[in-house]
């Protein structure tokens, strides 16, 4: 780990001031990836600007009927706000399956956004990587890929992104507040997020200094019909081999919307905007789930210990779909009579 | 019985209060006064040489101390065994700094050392260290052919028994046969608490070691041995660890880099490992095994064949025992047992819990199943067909062995006897449920130990022991022996292990403590009490008088006659009447050889599973896991039934999760982290019966108690492999089970 100096920022303007004022810098939120990555030195800030305390964690109802979630609310406050419960369940269901209750309780909802991949090259720094130190080559391909991407990949990086919560709103398709220097703006959730193309340092389309402020969710909720189903190698405490967003509306046994997001596939929370519009106007039947889900994974390509994937999220996309149908969530999972 | 009969209760943790509340000192808590710390750098490369360390970069940097490596670390000791410890395997230990040579990745390669902890690990980042890389192999794989017997082992390791009877012959022309391969790859302690070791200098060549250790005397040989210092300048402290699981029977490079430093520069050093540092010290070895079983028409075994190749490094020929279980589990007349290493370039093998038993245990508990499917017998059934009446290994009968009271009485608990015997049989929509079982059997062993007992005016009885405490309970089952030796509440007993100045215990392992520590408190309390009894006869009007030992019983603080107790003195009243402030007295307990010799000494156990698996998915939920025990006396039932439940948790983990992932490209291990390797979490773990099997045993040792650590492991990840067969079809055979093996 490298010395760093550290501020504590009293507003959204302090913050971005500061940060700008100091070069290698990053602003830091609960802390619970980036002061990991500083210990391993990943991550090398010579400056970090504590944003946590920033009047920013409320979450409270907007003017068109939907949900402002405050970026320094913590994901357990979210997870458990009763609006989020009854209106965005699938939310409270995508953030309890990620990490550990500890950790909930402290990251925050901008910086869940900004968590980097868990790839276990880009964490070792007497590897090549190219997401950590861009040209240095890809270590993951041919290598061992386990949890790494089978959609989108590039012949630069193949690194997944990590996060639970992600995969739920970008089936719920909020907007992304954002500031920065040049003032403030909003960016569409799956504008947020990136591919790695030849770029693969850069998770994000946040330009330098650029702060998150909110995720500003829409008034559809598919609290009804939802599903977010996490496949992985332990039973709590593990990062998704694959996981699965669904949100559907439903008219008798015709769906008339959907949602359909992944998770541990991909760069970026995968929502697949095509199949969501193959589902429209089809009868909910095992033989729609299984015609869209063969879609999704059409174009998926395996780097070796991850080909197993494609089958599996073809497969979890059918039972997530179903599970959303039958309005249930996954089966047997301690966390979801875990409500303190 | 009396309110001072402890043994067999299950008395809370003595310990309890101390570790809850912060004030159990661990090896890197212990601030002493002017601690300096150290951060050690090492090897991004398998093989090959340090060509420069570039110290002087780093030197400059205000408060930076000292950079050891091999360039300047200063003259040790020449000849190997002064760095062979007690558990030393046969080679040359690896010698940390002592040559440019890198024979495996994360070597440490510098020791950077500084006023601050994170100035050290600054230091370190930034120390630039040149290789000169060579080509390396840690593929397992590339070296089947390439086995061979391991010159010498270590303490414990018994070659296997030569073969029995025509086993080739028996295998080709038996009724039903099955040959499998089983392999697993390399798995990691990852105790919670991280190595550590802090070193208080106190004068020249004179310093305390506190060291997270499962042994303090076999550090303190290894640091007299390799610094030369004399044993009473040299004091190894350890009372509490934050889990051990074998990692800390060997001295590890922490303790000696802070050695080296304090010696250096004469003040007192801290060193401790990182997580990922502890991925660079001992494993379970990646392990290969062949067998091959065959039955007679009545479902009799005629044929067992088991091999094992495992990797080791280059430079020490680990051993521990894989296949000799096979050889004494089943009746068989015709075995032939194999076991070689490979060498790779990694790091030595260390014990890691059930070392070789719980390999070779999966081995012969799933072949074991494949076979009674190939012949069509209940897996349970075929088992008490072959029922091992003796060791046939040493051709010697059992002291004891309620292993078939471990199968009907695990059986009737888990509800066995309603299995339909076909996989694939119990469904519930896409969840697949299956039953699986196997045995275990792991060594009753004592190893020589010490013990000193002083009881005081106050009635206050002192117990000591050098012995370590790896949380399993040490503390409260001695303060249980000797509080019920002497006839004293709990709390008036204090029970202190963990301090080369204490009398003189074994290493923390193989399950013995209780056996060797036991007795070994029990004698110095026996002692303790001849001498009591003497003062006691001293007295005018003693009703004891001319009473000999075996005559008086110690209960509820007082020495009675057994025959009349009414006829009885007060403990302290005696201390009081004789005017001696104390009473002391210490015992040595060996293993009773002229008993023993004549059987063969085993813990045995009997393991029911059962799993769900999503039959789309692949997912795996062990739901119900029955454990029957038969390990001889239990000492505390509340700390032994904890033991087993981690034994369980151990067994799980090694079925579905636990592998260190080697990339050969980098001869490196990628999933160096408690976020990818993967250990058990509450949300894994089912619900856990434990039953204890009754079993009386004067042989083993005059306790009777077998001990439990690793023979509550054993049987669990075959039980739940066999569960998983019974649910699916499906044989995995490559652990651990994860779901794409089950696509």
């Amino acid at each position: 780990m490298y010395p760093f100096t550290y501020s504590r920022a009293t507003d959204v303007a302090d913050a971005v001031r500061d940060k700008a004022g100091h070069g290698a810098s990053a602003y830091l939120g609960g802390g619970t990836n980036l002061i990991d990555l500083m210990k391993y030195n990943v991550e090398q800030p010579a400056h970090l600007v504590n944003v946590a305390k920033l009047p920013l964690s409320k979450i409270e109802d907007l003017p068109d009927g939907g949900l402002r979630l405050g970026a320094t609310a913590t994901n357990a406050d979210t997870a458990w706000n009763e609006q989020v419960k009854q209106r965005y369940p699938m939310l409270n269901q995508a953030i309890l399956a990620g990490a550990s209750p500890q950790l909930r309780n402290a990251a925050t909802n901008g910086g869940n956004l900004m968590q980097r991949t868990r790839c276990y090259y880009f964490y070792d720094i007497e590897t090549p990587c190219n997401k950590r130190e861009p040209g240095s080559g890809c270590s993951a391909i041919g290598g061992y890929n386990r949890i790494h991407a089978i959609l989108g990949a590039s012949e630069a990086c193949i690194a997944t992104h990590p996060s639970d919560m992600c995969v739920a709103l970008a089936a719920l398709a909020p907007t992304v507040r954002v500031s920065g220097p040049n003032g403030e703006r909003s960016i569409a959730f799956e504008d947020f997020h990136r591919l790695p193309g030849e770029l693969p340092q850069y998770d994000n389309t946040l330009t330098e200094g650029e702060l998150v402020l909110s995720l500003d969710l829409p008034e559809k909720g598919f609290a009804k019909n939802f599903t977010y189903l996490k496949l992985r190698d332990r039973h709590s405490y593990a990062f998704a081999l694959v996981s699965v967003a669904v949100g559907l509306e439903l008219d008798g046994d015709t769906i008339t919307d959907a949602r359909l997001a992944l998770g541990g596939v991909a760069h970026k929370p995968w929502r697949d905007k095509s199949a969501e519009e193959m589902l429209k106007g089809q009868p909910a039947t095992a033989e729609t789930f299984g015609r869209v889900a063969a879609h999704v994974v059409a174009n998926a390509v395996g780097q070796g210990s991850n080909d197993f994937k494609i089958e599996l999220a073809r497969r979890a996309i059918v039972r997530a779909l179903q599970q959303a149908t039958e309005g249930k969530q996954q089966a047997s999972d301690a966390f979801l009579n875990s409500n303190p | 019985m009396t309110q001072t009969n402890h043994i067999g209760k299950g008395a809370n943790r003595v310990d309890g209060p101390l570790k809850v509340s912060g004030t159990a000192h661990y090896a890197g808590e212990f601030n002493v006064p002017n601690l300096a710390y150290g951060y050690v750098v090492n090897s991004p490369i398998a093989k090959g040489k340090v060509t420069r360390v570039h110290a002087e970069e780093v030197l400059g940097l205000p408060g930076v101390l000292a950079v050891y490596s091999h360039e300047n670390v200063p003259h040790l000791a020449w000849f190997d065994r002064s760095y062979k410890d007690l558990l030393a395997p046969g080679g040359s230990p690896f010698r940390p700094l002592h040559t440019p040579d890198i024979t495996f990745n994360q070597q440490p390669v510098a020791l950077v050392v500084a006023e601050t902890f994170e100035l050290a690990r600054y230091a370190a980042a930034l120390l630039r260290v040149d290789y000169e890389q060579e080509p390396h192999e840690t593929n397992l794989g590339t070296k089947r052919t390439e086995g061979y017997l391991p010159g010498g082992g270590k303490l414990g390791y018994a070659p296997p028994p030569p073969p029995r009877g025509n086993p080739e012959k028996a295998w080709k022309n038996a009724t039903h046969s099955i040959e499998a391969e089983y392999a697993h790859g390399a798995q990691h302690h990852n105790p919670m608490e991280l190595f550590a070791a802090t070193v208080e200098w106190l004068a020249d060549d004179k310093i305390t070691v506190y060291d997270k250790t499962q042994g303090v005397f076999n550090v303190q040989r290894y640091l007299t041995g390799v610094f030369g210092l004399s044993k009473d300048n040299c004091r190894v402290v350890n009372q509490f660890m934050g889990g051990g699981f074998g990692s800390g029977l060997r001295p590890q490079y922490s303790v000696f880099m802070a050695t080296l430093a304090a010696l250096e520069l004469k003040r007192s050093v801290r060193v401790t490992l990182t997580r990922q540092q502890m991925f660079s010290i001992g494993h379970r070895p990646n392990t290969l095994q062949l067998l091959k079983l065959g039955t007679n028409p009545d479902g009799s075994l005629a044929a067992l064949q088991h091999h094992a190749l495992h990797e080791t490094s280059l430079f020490e020929d680990y051993t521990e025992n894989v296949v000799n279980w096979s050889g004494m589990q089943y009746k068989c007349d015709n075995v032939k047992l194999g076991y070689q290493l490979a060498q790779l370039d990694v790091y030595s093998p260390q014990d890691m819990r059930a070392p070789g038993a719980a390999t070779g245990n999966v081995g012969i508990e799933v072949a074991m199943d494949e076979m009674a499917y190939a012949a069509g017998l209940d897996p349970l059934e075929f088992r008490l067909r072959n029922y091992a009446e003796r060791d046939q290994n040493v051709d010697k009968p059992f002291s004891s062995k309620k292993l078939r009271e471990c199968y009907h009485e695990g059986a009737a608990k888990f509800g066995w006897d309603k299995r339909p015997l076909e996989p694939r049989s119990m469904r519930n929509g896409h969840l697949l449920t299956g039953w699986g079982m196997a045995g275990g059997v792991w060594d009753a062993m004592q190893m020589p130990s010490r013990a000193s007992a002083r009881l005081t005016a106050d009635g206050r009885l002192l117990v000591l022991s050098g012995a370590g405490e790896n949380g399993a309970g040490t503390y409260t089952i001695m303060t249980q022996i000797a509080a019920e030796t002497l006839g004293l509440p709990l709390e008036a007993v204090t029970f202190e292990l963990g301090d080369t100045d204490q009398p003189q215990a074994p290493l923390q392992g193989g399950s013995w403590t209780a056996a060797s520590v036991g007795t070994a408190v029990k004698n110095a309390c026996d002692a303790l009490g001849q001498k009591l009894l003497k003062l006691a006869q001293k007295q005018k009007d003693s009703p004891l008088q001319g009473a000999d030992y075996d005559e008086v019983e110690f209960v509820n603080g007082q020495l009675r006659l057994r025959r009349d107790p009414d006829q009885a003195v007060v403990l302290r009243d005696v201390l009081q009447a004789s005017g001696e402030t104390e009473v002391e007295a210490d015992s040595t307990a060996l293993p009773n050889m002229l008993k023993q010799n004549g059987y063969s000494l085993h813990s045995h156990n009997a393991v029911f599973a059962e799993v769900q698996v999503d039959e789309d998915l692949g997912t795996v939920r062990v739901t119900r896991v029955v454990n029957a025990v038969a390990a001889g006396r239990i000492l505390n039932r509340k700390t032994a039934r904890s033991q087993v439940l981690g034994g369980v948790v151990w067994g799980l983990g090694m079925a579905l999760m636990e592998e260190t992932i080697m990339d050969h490209k980098f001869g490196r291990y990628v999933n160096h982290n408690y976020a990818e390797y993967h250990i058990p979490v509450n949300a894994d773990m089912p619900d856990i019966d434990v039953l204890f099997i009754h079993e009386e045993d004067d042989i083993v040792n005059p306790l009777g108690v077998k001990g439990i650590g690793e023979v509550g492991m054993l049987g669990v990840t075959a039980a739940i492999a066999n569960a998983v067969f019974h649910a699916t079809g499906k044989r995995v055979r490559d652990l651990p089970i994860m779901l794409d093996k089950l696509l």
